[in-house]
């Protein structure tokens, strides 16, 4: 770990600003990814802005919807009274993701912008694009177990690793970002980035650019909602493949649904295609395979992670089963 | 006596039961316990010393060739560096026989991680950045980490593990197998495994120099192990030192499982380290990522398991024979199969191992080398029997059950496995289970009941010796090297010593782990209590003998381990069965196992508390086995890339649901003064087997390869 | 870089000084030496490392010690009142809810957290009705105390002594 500087930020603009202005500065929030990249060489920042203590770690109603500030910590927001109430499948994914104790310190933004897992990107002693552009993909050809079978590319085929942010992504929710230039607001969806030919690119953030809350939109019928993840461990694990969903039924036929994917691509991915086909489906188990399938025809799975096609999609019929019993 | 009834007795009984002069058999609370529940209990890393320098390891980044330029001018200029060892300047070590602790002594790398230097700092962050501003230059030969059965160049280890034979032959098995009206013929895989103990493996090593009026060199080391007599002689070798110029303490050690049986490579590397900076103690830590390729492992293993039975499913046939690896610098020969040779009947057996030296760290012991691997292969076998006979796995079992040992020829000293069966399928409810696989059905889940048999040699080590002395003042000091780490040593030592002397519990200290404790063989191969236990026996009796029951103040005896006069003509070990109920999610084929259960015959209970933890922490570790753990070693780089706590699952605690264990009351006259066999590693043994035997039974689909993971019951 | 901080550690107010680049745990350890939280991973991975940041059940290595000054930590060594142990120590006494002890006080530091957070009513993962209130079942139990790894195998007795507290 490179030596560096230490500054507490008083507000988000004085943070902006001493990053933007620092091309070696990051922000540091909970710390739970990045102090542990930083301790394997992953990250190098040479100036730590600490945004944890911002007034950003309130949630509010803002009348079309929730506000969460970016320094809420995973715990308080999964046991946040409206959250619980209103969106399950966003406390569901929450609680389903590392332990009691990393939740008391990751924060919202933190845990949209934590990095991939990818045992090769972690490892400073192996080729990777995203560490190290252009000295090549370890995971193709290697361990590829937690890896990508939906927009991956042939320069990496890392995953997202968040649970929160496929119940985000399924929520429609929207990121407040703050830059040198001043505020705007950016749909989740459009957040995170496939890999491409710039893999080193996570998102489409900017140097300096800091989130400052995530919105999320009423969605009254996501108080039907589920999470399910799909694990070699029971708890403490990321996932292999996991499901996020809001299941409205008028009868026995969808009346609307939101669907997202974790584990699959570089980015949460939102399952757009089976969405589609879902929409006016009369209620079965078939149709919700078909929709499944829809998506994941694009699938393009690795040698070792074939699994992951059958899988995922078994893990969609079954959550969305489980929501419409759960509505009879 | 079952561990409920034992658990229920509380601590106030206990003290009145020793007292009566009977500790051995009450259920007393750990001596180190509260030490440890508070915190305060201090591993080698928090031992206070003056003054500490912080070591950072060098590690290869190819498997295989030489260092052929190594720049150390930026890391040794870093403020606070004190220095930078490497093959260059370390000091030359007096013994390398032994090619694992043969640290920086020439250019060549054997394997990818092993050690190429070390850094030395005044604070750990200054020595681990400096550790990444060394370049190095590599000349890197082709290096070759797959294990396969095809390999062309797999050899015959002169003998395996323990000193078992490598291979055996008895009768025909090809013709029996060629007769046999139904048999099993099939390959079994076990991955590599590494040990992971909570605690690191970490040395806090001072040198002193001596010379001149102050006499001769000292070393001296805190150390996370389980013998410090054994790293002590080790270390002393390899440095040219006599035994007496080294002392190695190690009161508190967070587990072990075999990869701190024996000294590693870090021990050495924080030796040269303190030699650079003489008076400093030097702490050294592994990181948990340096442990997947320095602290030992488990050898994958691939095994070819024969069995040939005749219609009614008794054995006509048995052949177990694995492929393993070993590092190119040094063999380490798993005795995989060895557990076979004695377990069922059958009048043609054919045991055999073979080896593949390939560029990876060296192999070692990790809990029930041999037994646990193997018996994954075997105990699936019997189920697969059971199955093709149209047999319960059970009553398979009991028809096999042999009335010697059918290698040695020799009468068991207490074989109980049949009881431990019939007993676990009643308590089990194993009446129950579904007899034709993959149809029991609850709402999503996908349920089975699985059983294997479970053995463990009793192993009694000789060389360990005791010494009693008395304060005048009511209080025994037993002194031995011994070691807990985290077996309950220390508690059941103190209770053996209490009844040998004749005193209360409260009346006798064990002092343990330090090297200028009289000398005791390792902490391993489940034998710490019959072999320490037996040892404090005579020397408590010698104590009595010399002193009566009315010592003088000062007054002190020590005793040696007795000889066993019973263990060459008893075969000698431990049984069990273990019971395992699975559900798998029809959807996801994720698993869960809601209960296990565990039936040992071990000879007698010393410490019916510390022996169920025991018994339930070993099966937990072989659930962990069944379903998760896994090294994978890219062959690519030659390096374990899951290396770490995220990646190479272990059990936690969502896992691990319902685990019990109980055991025959009884106690085994041949086993020692104790009539105690081992119960450290059993656990482990046939867990595995029982867990895939049990996914069998709810879904139909047979799961040869370890571990049993969710893609492999996917619909 | 340096920085000078105080700690409020174990009801007892320590200054010193810093490298920017250490964690709260090793400022613990090698600075202060409270030693009762473990390094098992250095990585979030294990949770030996747990103490009771400003209350709450955290990671000490996942965190830097300039980033903690004026903070109250409390750890395993600190739940001990006039010599006296913590319920939950003394249950995992009772119920010999440890073998080898190195997860140990992170295993009791998580403990004595979650039990707070049982207490606020905060849902788990496996908590049927998230808008309910919280019973600690073992499910329960299990699931909020994953974030400790114990090798040994302690697991079932370490329930066993929650189980105790969640019904006292």
């Amino acid at each position: 770990m490179i030596p560096f500087e230490y500054l507490r930020a008083g507000d988000p603009a004085e943070a902006v600003a001493a990053v933007a202005g620092r091309p070696g500065a990051a922000f540091l929030g909970g710390g739970t990814n990045l102090v542990d990249h930083m301790k394997l060489g992953v990250a190098r920042p040479d100036l730590l802005v600490d945004v944890s203590r911002l007034p950003l770690d309130r949630v509010e109603e803002t009348g079309s919807g929730l506000r969460i500030g970016a320094a809420v910590r995973n715990s308080d927001l999964a046991a946040h009274p409206l959250v619980r109430e209103r969106y399950p499948v966003l406390a569901r994914a929450l609680l389903s993701g590392a332990s009691g104790q990393l939740r008391n310190a990751a924060t919202t933004a933190g845990n949209l912008l934590q990095r991939t897992r990818c045992p090769y990107f972690q490892d400073v002693t192996t080729p990777c694009n995203k560490r190290d552009p252009g000295s090549g993909c370890s995971a193709i050809g290697g361990y590829t177990r937690y890896h990508a079978i939906l927009g991956a590319s042939e320069h990496c085929v890392a995953v997202h690793p968040s649970d929160m942010a496929v119940a985000m992504l399924a929520l429609d929710a929207v990121v407040i970002v703050l830059g040198p230039a001043g505020e705007r607001a950016l749909p989740l969806a459009d957040l995170h980035r496939l890999p491409g030919d710039t893999p080193q690119r996570d998102t489409v953030l900017e140097h300096g650019e800091l989130i400052t809350a995530v919105e999320l939109p009423d969605l009254p019928f996501a108080r039907r909602s589920a999470y399910r993840k799909v694990r070699d461990r029971v708890s403490y694990s990321f996932a292999l493949v996991s499901v996020a969903a809001c299941l409205d039924l008028d009868g026995g036929a969808v009346r609307d649904v939101r669907l997202a994917l974790g584990g699959v691509a570089h980015k949460p991915w939102r399952a757009a295609l089976a969405e589609e086909a879902l929409l006016g489906a009369t209620v079965t188990e078939e149709a919700f395979r078909r929709a499944a399938e829809a998506e994941l025809a694009a699938a393009r799975p690795l040698h070792g992670n074939e699994f992951k096609v059958p899988m995922v999609r078994n893990a969609i019929v079954a959550t969305l089963r489980d929501l419409a019993e759960e509505g009879r | 006596m079952t561990a409920e009834e034992t658990a229920e007795e509380t601590a106030e009984e206990t003290a009145q039961v020793s007292a009566q002069g009977r500790a051995v058999g009450t259920p007393s609370p750990r001596v180190d316990g509260r030490a440890k529940v508070t915190g305060s209990a201090a591993y080698a890393y928090d031992r206070p010393v003056d003054d500490p320098v912080y070591a950072h390891p060098l590690q290869a980044t190819i498997a295989r060739g030489r260092v052929i330029a190594i720049d150390t001018v930026a890391a040794a200029g870093v403020d606070g560096v004190l220095a930078v060892v490497t093959h260059r300047d370390a000091a030359r070590l007096a013994d390398t026989e032994d090619a694992e602790l043969s640290v920086l002594q020439s250019d060549a790398v054997a394997f990818r991680g092993q050690f190429i230097g070390v850094v030395l700092g005044e604070t750990p962050e200054i020595a681990r950045y400096a550790a990444g501003l060394v370049r190095v230059e590599y000349e890197e030969e082709p290096h070759d980490t797959e294990l396969r059965a095809d390999r062309t160049d797999l050899y015959r280890p002169e003998r395996v593990n323990e000193g078992f034979a490598t291979d055996t032959d008895e009768g025909d098995v090809d013709a029996a197998m060629e007769a046999a009206a139904v048999t099993v013929d099939q390959i079994y895989t076990t991955p590599m495994e590494h040990n992971n103990p909570m605690e690191p493996h970490t040395t806090v090593a001072v040198w002193d120099p001596g010379g001149g009026f102050l006499g001769d060199a000292r070393l001296s080391l805190f150390d996370s192990t389980q013998s410090v007599h054994a790293v002590r002689s080790t270390l002393a070798r390899v440095f040219g030192l006599r035994p007496d110029q080294v002392r190695v303490m190690s009161p508190y050690v967070g587990g072990g499982f075999g990869s701190k049986g024996m000294p590693h490579a870090h021990n050495v590397l924080a030796v040269l380290g303190a030699r650079a900076v003489p008076g400093r103690p030097v702490k050294l830590a592994l990181t948990r990522h340096q442990m997947f390729s320095l602290a030992g492992h488990r050898t994958p293993t691939i095994q070819r398991v024969r069995l040939g039975a005749d219609e009614g499913g008794r054995l006509t046939a048995v052949a177990h024979e694995a492929v393993e690896h070993t590092s190119r610098i040094k063999e380490y020969a798993e005795q995989t199969a060895a557990g076979t040779r004695m377990m069922y009947a059958a009048p043609n057996r054919r045991t055999a191992h073979r080896l593949a030296a390939l560029d990876v760290p060296v192999p070692s012991w990790m809990r029930a080398p041999g037994e646990a691997p193997g018996f994954f292969g075997l105990e699936v076998a019997m189920d697969e029997l059971a199955v093709a006979c149209g047999l319960d796995p059970v009553e398979l079992r009991v028809r096999n059950e042999p009335e010697v040992d059918p290698e040695s020829g020799r009468p068991w000293s207490g074989r109980h496995l049949v009881r431990c069966l019939r007993e676990g399928a009643v308590r089990f409810g194993w009446e129950g289970r579904p007899a034709v696989p993959g149809t029991r059905r609850e709402g999503r889940e996908l349920v089975g009941l699985g059983v294997a048999s479970s053995t463990y040699p009793y192993y009694r080590i000789p060389g360990s010796r005791a010494v009693v002395a008395y304060d005048g003042r009511g209080r025994y000091t037993v002194r031995i090297g011994a070691a807990d780490i985290g077996t309950g040593a220390w508690t059941v030592l103190t209770q053996i010593a209490a009844d040998a002397l004749g005193c209360p519990l409260g009346a006798v200290s064990v002092e343990i782990g330090d090297s200028d404790l009289p000398r005791a063989t390792v902490a391993g191969g489940s034998s710490g209590t019959a072999s320490w236990g037996s040892t404090i026996v005579a020397a408590c009796r010698a104590f009595r003998h010399a002193y009566g029951e009315d010592p003088p103040r000062g007054a002190e005896a020590g005793g040696e381990m007795p000889r066993d006069p019973d263990a060459k003509r008893f075969s000698m070990h431990s049984f069990g069965a273990q019971f395992a109920e699975v559900r798998v999610d029809a959807d996801t084929g994720e698993i869960r196992v809601p209960r296990m259960l565990g039936v040992f015959s071990v000879g007698r209970v010393i410490n019916p508390r510390t022996a169920r933890s025991q018994f339930i922490g070993g099966m937990t570790m072989g659930l962990s086995m069944a379903l998760h753990e896994r090294s994978v070693l890219d062959h690519r780089t030659g390096h374990v890339i899951n290396h770490d706590f995220a990646e190479y699952h272990i059990a936690t605690s969502a896992d691990v649901m319902d685990v019990d264990a109980v055991w025959l009351d009884e106690e085994d006259v041949h086993a020692g003064p104790l009539g105690a066999r081992g119960i450290g590693e059993i656990g482990i043994v046939g867990a595995p087997a029982a867990i895939a035997n049990a996914v069998h039974n709810a879904t139909g689909i047979r799961v040869r390869d370890l571990p049993i993971t969710p893609d492999l019951l996917l619909h | 870089m340096d920085a000078r901080i105080t700690l409020r550690v174990d009801g007892r107010d320590r200054s010193l000084t810093v490298d920017t680049r250490t964690t709260l745990l090793d400022a613990l350890r090698d600075h202060l030496s409270v030693t009762s939280p473990k390094k098992g991973c250095d990585h979030g991975q294990c949770g030996s490392c747990t103490v009771l940041l400003d209350g709450r059940r955290v990671v000490s290595c996942l965190t830097f010690a300039v980033a903690h000054d004026g903070a109250d930590v409390t750890t395993a060594e600190g739940l001990v009142q006039e010599g006296e142990p913590h319920p939950v120590q003394r249950a995992f006494l009772e119920e010999d809810g440890f073998q080898c002890g190195f997860c140990t006080p992170g295993q009791i530091c998580s403990a004595v957290g979650m039990l707070e957070e049982v207490k606020a009513g905060h849902p788990s993962r496996v908590t049927d009705d998230l808008t309910g209130p919280v019973t600690l079942d073992d499910e329960e139990i299990r699931e909020r105390l994953s974030g400790n790894l114990c090798r040994c195998g302690a697991y079932v007795n370490i329930v066993a002594a929650l189980r105790e507290e969640a019904d006292s």
